[in-house]
């Protein structure tokens, strides 16, 4: 194999500082003040802080509503993910079979990823007002059958299927884009072995999108529990009695509205770690099923 | 090449008038009003300049008080913050702990200028003093909670203005048997409502400590005081159909129902007065009072809520003189006929209201019935109990207080659980707070 490489060091230093450089003020910078924080009580107008070791850790982990709002979390990112890799790979699949008017479609599918989250939750609040919005409709009928102001569940179902609307989008691309790198050869040395268009996805197009599909779902988790919060905010804002209070969205509030920045520091740091952790198992357990062509 | 020049001008245009105004010595003031509130702030701060040729106000609003306070802090930890910051009622327990600022009385003191501290209506004083009395900041917009009400659907029912809980709940019973399909009282649960103007209202404790202004080790008491049975009195009435929650999350609030002669009442701030007057139903026929207190209670005074403005630490003498100035500006009478005739707050100013009602201004509409904030505000002289709330983490313990609440309006818990759960979750908060401030007391 053979390999480029830059025989000045210092160029190739140069080439990388920008990235570097970036990395280390937006990421390495912060994360290391939030770890300071996060074992210290900061007040929020300075003057001082204690060190507190790991206190701040034991009272968020012994604090029950914070394990109710890790599990909101994660139905909210096992929700929104099914639904928007589902949906995606659906609509990839139509669109990749040249379906009348597939072209106006394919275009009109990526523009949901350019819209802002807060703007996502604000169509889709409209959209599931009891009173109001379309599903007024659903209530004239069936009376008291939807209302996510008081129940739980339905704000959750809500913010699921806004949060999995947005992230179609991207999806859909990253599928189309698969299924358009298999070889037709393939497909239509199936057809000619009288293989079915269900049978040809199945054993063709399915197996060799797995990489992408991969791909997908690692994006998906990961921003499912970081870039959720500004639907969360226009929707919910973390209510019914906590049933949409997920992880960042308690950051937020604890940090930025309740000004506990220690507590929020540490949150985020467990935040840090569980992402960590599940992109690790992720690559750990999924990626071995997954063959690369 | 050509395309630079143009940018070179603008430039050395811009150059030349910031020097041509740099004999005005200028200071920061950031705002956290915003819409048609921020715009009167806006217009404060033009007639201010106008009628200045020594100092120079720039103002910057922001998007609410959370984030104006949230912005200043991270200037301040920059050593960027504004002069002048308005910060709102909650926020007042973290700026009194930090220290970093310039109490208002002080500053006046130093530059001497005479403003009469005795003037300011005790209840608003109060919120914004140390346990000294002290006021550290100087009060701004400030409102109280009313009970707005529909003059003709209590007509219809024959039923005076409900004075106390009792006859509210007679109230809503009679205006439900005669018109079932109209809501009788929209209701949104709000803790500045339904706990903290109540607790001061009837004169039972919020929390230990006088409310948190004697010192640190404070502790919530509110599930043990009969602002607990005057939230089960709520959802007893939701419950039987005689109120209906009316919020923004199910698309329309309590304030919007109450406009557009959905419900027959609702409970908001003073500042609400304005909006409604804008924006209401054709026909609407409205009136506001004071909200009920429990039967067999001596009505006690309501508190302030709104916000205040704040000196913060770290800035020069010329700045400290300019926002010196800027602050006897806006506490001139006319600035204040000029505040609360273009927003629904009310003056802070025992004489400014005095000089208003002289005026006629609370005998016509549209500002008729706003003079009743100032009722409820100042019943009786503040009691220790109703001097206001001096509790850390505030927006917190409003969260908390919430989302209980709304666990118990759905039936997953019962009021009494639901109060002593937030009371307890409080507590962990206040307790936090005294750790993070260890070793400092409450000025």
């Amino acid at each position: 194999m053979r390999r480029a490489y830059f025989k000045n060091n210092w160029v190739a230093a140069l080439m990388v500082a920008p990235q570097l450089i970036i990395v280390f003020t937006f990421f390495y910078f912060p994360t290391s003040q939030a770890l300071y924080w996060a074992f210290t009580l900061e007040q929020p107008w300075g003057g001082g802080n204690t060190w507190v070791g790991f206190d701040n850790f034991t009272a968020i982990l012994s604090d029950s509503l914070y394990w109710a709002s890790i599990w909101v979390s994660v139905v909210y990112a096992v929700g929104s993910t099914a639904l928007a890799v589902g949906m995606a790979l659906l609509l990839a699949i139509f669109a990749d079979r040249q379906l009348a008017g597939y072209k106006l479609y394919k275009i009109g599918l990526i523009w949901p990823y350019a819209i802002a989250a807060p703007a996502v939750g604000l169509a889709f609040r409209f959209i599931f007002t009891p009173g109001a919005g379309l599903m007024m409709f659903v209530n004239q009928m069936f009376p008291h059958l939807w209302n996510p102001v008081d129940n739980g569940n339905q704000a959750m179902a809500m913010v699921i299927i806004a949060g999995a609307w947005k992230q179609v989008a991207y999806n859909f691309i990253f599928f189309l884009a698969g299924l358009q790198s298999i070889p037709r050869a393939l497909i239509e040395a199936g057809a000619m072995d009288g293989a079915r268009v269900l049978r040809r996805m199945r054993d063709i197009q399915l197996p060799l999108l797995a990489p992408t599909f991969f791909f997908v779902l690692v994006i998906n988790i990961t921003d499912s529990f970081t870039d959720s919060f500004g639907i969360v905010d226009t929707m919910t804002a973390g209510g019914p009695s906590r049933a949409t209070n997920i992880m960042v969205y308690k950051i937020f509030n604890d940090g930025f509205q309740g000004l506990d920045y220690s507590g929020a520091a540490a949150q985020s740091i467990i935040l840090m770690i569980l992402v960590i952790a599940l992109t690790f198992v992720q690559f750990r357990y999924i990626e071995r099923k997954v063959h690369y062509t | 090449m050509n395309k630079t020049y143009p940018a070179l001008g603008a430039l050395a245009l811009a150059f030349c008038a910031t020097t041509a105004s740099a004999d005005k010595i200028k200071f920061d003031y950031w705002y956290g009003l915003s819409g048609d509130l921020g715009a009167v702030v806006a217009q404060t701060c033009d007639h201010f300049n106008a009628s200045q040729d020594k100092y120079e106000a720039v103002c910057t609003g922001y998007d609410g008080y959370e984030l104006v306070v949230q912005s200043a802090i991270a200037a301040f930890r920059a050593g960027k913050a504004p002069a002048l910051l308005q910060s709102f009622d909650a926020g007042t327990a973290d700026l009194m702990m930090s220290g970093q600022f310039y109490p208002v009385t002080q500053m006046m003191k130093d530059f001497n200028i005479e403003i009469n501290w005795a003037d300011y209506f005790p209840g608003i004083a109060d919120y914004y003093s140390s346990s000294k009395g002290e006021m550290f900041s100087m009060p701004f917009n400030s409102s109280t909670a009313v009970m707005y009400y529909n003059t003709d659907d209590l007509a219809a029912v024959n039923m005076p203005v409900p004075q106390d809980w009792d006859e509210f709940a007679a109230t809503l019973k009679a205006l439900k048997a005669k018109n079932p399909a109209k809501c009788s009282y929209g209701y949104e649960p709000s803790a500045w409502v339904d706990l903290e103007q109540y607790s001061a209202i009837n004169n039972v404790p919020l929390a230990t400590n006088n409310n948190g202004y004697d010192g640190l080790d404070t502790k919530l008491v509110y599930n043990t005081t009969s602002a607990e049975k005057h939230m089960e009195d709520i959802k007893s009435w939701l419950d039987a159909g005689l109120a209906e929650m009316k919020v923004s999350a199910g698309g329309m609030n309590s304030q919007e129902a109450f406009a557009q002669n959905i419900c027959s009442f609702f409970f908001g701030s003073i500042a609400n007065h304005s909006s409604l007057n804008l924006k209401h139903a054709d026909g609407l026929n409205w009136n506001v009072a004071m909200i009920p207190v429990e039967k067999g209670n001596t009505r006690h005074n309501s508190v302030v809520g709104g916000a205040s403005l704040w000196v913060l630490a770290g800035k020069s003498e010329d700045e400290y003189r300019g926002v010196a100035e800027y602050l006897k500006f806006i506490s001139t009478p006319d600035s204040i006929k000029f505040w609360v005739s273009n927003t629904g707050y009310i003056p802070v100013t025992k004489s400014a209201f005095d000089k208003l009602t002289a005026d006629g201004f609370y005998s016509a509409a549209p500002y008729k019935g706003r003079e009743t904030a100032i009722a409820s505000l100042t019943a009786t002289e503040p009691g220790p109990l109703n001097r206001g709330f001096r509790l850390g983490s505030m927006i917190q313990l409003r969260a908390e207080w919430l989302s209980d609440v709304q666990a118990a309006l759905a039936g997953q818990t019962t009021v009494k659980a639901a109060y002593d759960m937030s009371v307890e979750r409080g507590n962990a908060l206040l307790d936090k707070f005294a750790k993070t401030y260890a070793g400092k007391t409450l000025p």
